[in-house]
């Protein structure tokens, strides 16, 4: 949905908002008009830089990178993807609703102030108690900073335990994953009663947000786990291409268009006649973290590398074609009566029939070494979006976990299910529609 | 004994109530003092201050007092060879220093002669608890600890005279016990603290109550400005409490090393849980 393109963040919304002295310095310094700005609010001075002509109004920081936080879905799904994520799995540690309530409600505000660029909450007068922000996002562009909430099968019912009354309210589509097979899970990088995915340009800006937000949950729910991770950046690849995992090869190109509504209605949002009515307009998001075997894929031949794939390397069009974007031709054989694409090819088995799509938006990592082994600590955070993932993810991974020759050179760590909530609307918070 | 960057805020913050002058506590002891504090019942407001530190002090003197004479019969077990008795006085002796640590750590090189660990100090400075703590339980003697024992009683009684020039102030109080939960968190929760004995959880105990007992005087003034705020500070302390409950083990608590991973991270984050909502009792501080 092109409502949460970030080339469309001067909403009348953020426009008629008293503009604070932090976006103010922010766009002085973009455009160089400081001196000019008046007292105005925000739509003067977009005024005044697109009067200017300048070049940079086009870019994605030209109006303080902003995206909207608020809207009939959450950013960060089909926002153009950030350059940067900190991706957090959350417990709740609180026993009653109410406490659970409170602690949607003041995210919200935390999270509709942080990514207009704002502290996360108002400067206190008082220098006797620590600040309300952590301060070191201070004078940082919001670098379309979006963050991204949804509630984990734990939520609803742990252990057995109806927790929060709500366990009605399971769809049953948010259920555990299933064991795939050659799943090497690990309980630290699994599960959680909330995720938190945040985004942005800025890898400061990011954990600003992820720090903030787990500060002011304290008592009510603590970081299970979290994962940074990172893109190409947009500098580095002003072209924007399908970015590159750490084997070398592009990564989401098969993705359906985020531009096409009708798209999204169909694989990503959870429409009213899916239910449960609470999450009409949200998404299921599965995360997994895999581990790359970095040193085992860098001595495998260009030509097993290309195989494993089912792409070249170089171009990301499949095997025996010349572009990126030109259909998979899964039947099309060489001299010798082989497939072209080998059997076995990632792209092959990913596309299935090609009727099951889901949105990919995932990050790279790098986390130092094994202790160990020594080997690199490296890999891919799988996020994806889909409106079904009893149809979506769960098949194409049964199918990969089977049959996947990239499995020689990876292995899933961790693993994660959430409902993301429906988008919010200003003087609403996030999950109003379950808790009420 | 804890970081030194710690400890020197809170060394320049005292010192310069004990040395300047002392009619004035609340805003000479401050680094920067707001310049809109006093307005029309600020009186009142240093009244009620003034009656919550002298309670403080009273406090913290009831403590050190004590703590001289629990020392005082540590320091006689090792003297008199008597391991056994030395070991079991070692961690309930400590919690009374415990209590009152800030304080006592504001009073200069004392607090590393009494409460210095392995390597916080040059080797042939080390002395203390924590020294006679390593014969007791590593060498299992107290054969040639009786020089420190000797030491030990004498600096606590030094001490003690010190403690009574202390000039409390609220702003101390305020980040003392906020102090007191750090010294928790990057101690006594790590294991660090009493690496051979593995009686932490008295000192982790003993920090708490001090904490709870400053937020208890503050209390009054905290629900006047934000009773909220209250109200979760004491849940958040009754969940430390109870967990607290959970590892006592006779009079005393169980040892570190008994501890699971899961008990450490719980005790540990509601620690986290209970320093965040206290270290906005500087509210009171507000004209």
């Amino acid at each position: 949905m092109t409502d949460e393109s970030r080339n469309k963040a001067g909403t009348s919304d953020f426009l008629t908002q008293p503009i604070s002295r932090r976006n103010m310095l922010k766009l002085a310094g973009i455009g160089g008009i400081g001196a000019l700005v008046g007292a105005s609010g925000m739509g003067g001075v977009l005024a005044l830089t697109q009067a200017s002509g300048s070049g940079s109004m086009n870019k994605a920081g030209a109006a303080g990178g902003i995206v909207p936080f608020y809207g009939e879905h959450q950013a960060g799904i089909l926002t153009e993807v950030q350059n940067h994520v900190y991706f957090a799995s959350f417990d709740i540690t609180a026993e009653k609703r109410p406490e659970v309530i409170d602690l949607f409600r003041d995210w919200t505000a935390a999270a509709a102030n942080m990514t207009q660029g704002r502290d996360v909450a108002e400067k206190l007068a008082n220098e006797y108690v620590p600040p309300a922000d952590t301060g070191e996002a201070a004078g940082l562009l919001p670098s379309n900073l979006t963050i991204t909430f949804g509630v984990g099968p734990s939520f609803f019912l742990k252990d057995g335990v109806d927790r929060f009354g709500l366990g009605a309210k399971r769809p049953q589509a948010l259920s555990e994953l299933p064991v795939f097979p050659l799943d090497d899970l690990q309980p630290e990088w699994c599960g959680g009663d909330v995720c938190v995915q945040v985004c942005a340009d800025d890898p400061q800006v990011a954990f600003h947000a992820l720090r903030n937000l787990t500060r002011r949950a304290r008592g009510i729910a603590a970081v299970r786990w979290t994962q940074a991770g990172f893109q190409r950046t947009h500098q580095a690849d002003p072209k924007k291409a399908t970015p590159r995992n750490l084997f070398g090869f592009k990564d989401g190109t098969g993705n359906p268009d985020v531009n096409d509504p009708k798209l999204m209605n169909q694989y990503v949002w959870v429409q009213p006649q899916d239910g449960p009515a609470w999450l009409a307009g949200g998404t299921y998001l599965v995360v997994r973290r895999i581990q790359m075997r970095i040193e085992v894929w860098d001595r495998t031949t260009l030509r097993d590398q290309e195989d494993t794939f089912g792409r070249h390397r170089d171009s990301g069009a499949p095997l025996g074609g010349q572009d990126e974007f030109e259909p998979l031709d899964l039947n099309r054989k060489d001299k010798n009566g082989q497939l072209v694409i080998p059997a076995t090819a990632h792209a092959r088995i990913a596309h299935g029939d090609g009727q099951v799509k889901l949105l990919r938006r995932s990050f790279s990592y790098a986390d130092g070494i094994e202790p160990k082994t020594g080997a690199l600590n490296a890999g891919h955070l799988f996020i994806c979006f889909q409106r079904d993932p009893a149809r979506q993810f769960i098949p194409i991974q049964q199918n990969l976990a089977k049959n996947d020759k990239l499995n020689e050179y990876i292995v899933h760590r961790g693993s994660g299910i959430f409902a993301c909530f429906p988008g919010v609307k200003q003087g609403s918070y996030l999950g109003e529609a379950l808790f009420s | 004994m804890k970081k030194t960057v710690a400890f020197t805020s809170m060394l320049l913050i005292v010192s310069a109530v004990l040395f300047g002058c002392g009619s004035q506590p609340a805003d000479k002891a401050a680094p920067q003092p707001p310049q809109e504090s006093k307005p029309a019942g600020g009186a009142d407001v240093s009244e009620e201050m003034k009656s919550v530190t002298d309670s403080y002090r009273a406090y913290a003197l009831e403590q050190i007092d004590q703590f001289v004479q629990a020392t005082e019969s540590f320091t006689d077990a090792v003297k008199n060879g008597d391991l056994e008795k030395a070991q079991a006085l070692y961690a309930p002796t400590r919690m009374f220093y415990e209590r009152i640590e800030p304080i006592a750590e504001a009073l200069g090189d004392l607090d590393p002669d009494i409460d210095a660990r392995e390597n916080d100090v040059p080797d042939e400075e080390w002395r203390g608890f924590h020294r006679i703590e390593k014969g007791l339980w590593i060498d299992k003697t107290t054969k040639g600890y009786e020089t420190y024992a000797d030491q030990l009683i004498n600096d606590a009684k030094l001490l003690r005279g010190k403690v009574e020039t202390v000039e409390v102030t609220p702003q101390m109080l305020v980040t003392g016990a906020v102090e007191l939960l750090n010294e928790v968190s990057s101690s006594k929760v790590t294991g660090e603290e009493e690496r051979y004995s593995h009686t932490d959880l008295y000192d982790f105990a003993a920090n708490v109550e001090g904490a709870e007992k400053i937020y208890e005087l503050l209390k009054p003034a905290i629900e006047k400005k934000d009773s909220g705020l209250s109200q979760e500070i004491e849940k958040r302390f009754a969940e430390v409490d109870k967990l607290l409950a959970s590892c006592k083990k006779g009079e005393g608590y169980v040892l570190y090393t008994e501890l699971g991973e899961e008990q450490i991270k719980k005790l540990s984050q509601a620690i986290d849980n209970l320093a965040e909502p206290l270290s906005n009792m500087g509210i009171v501080l507000e004209g």
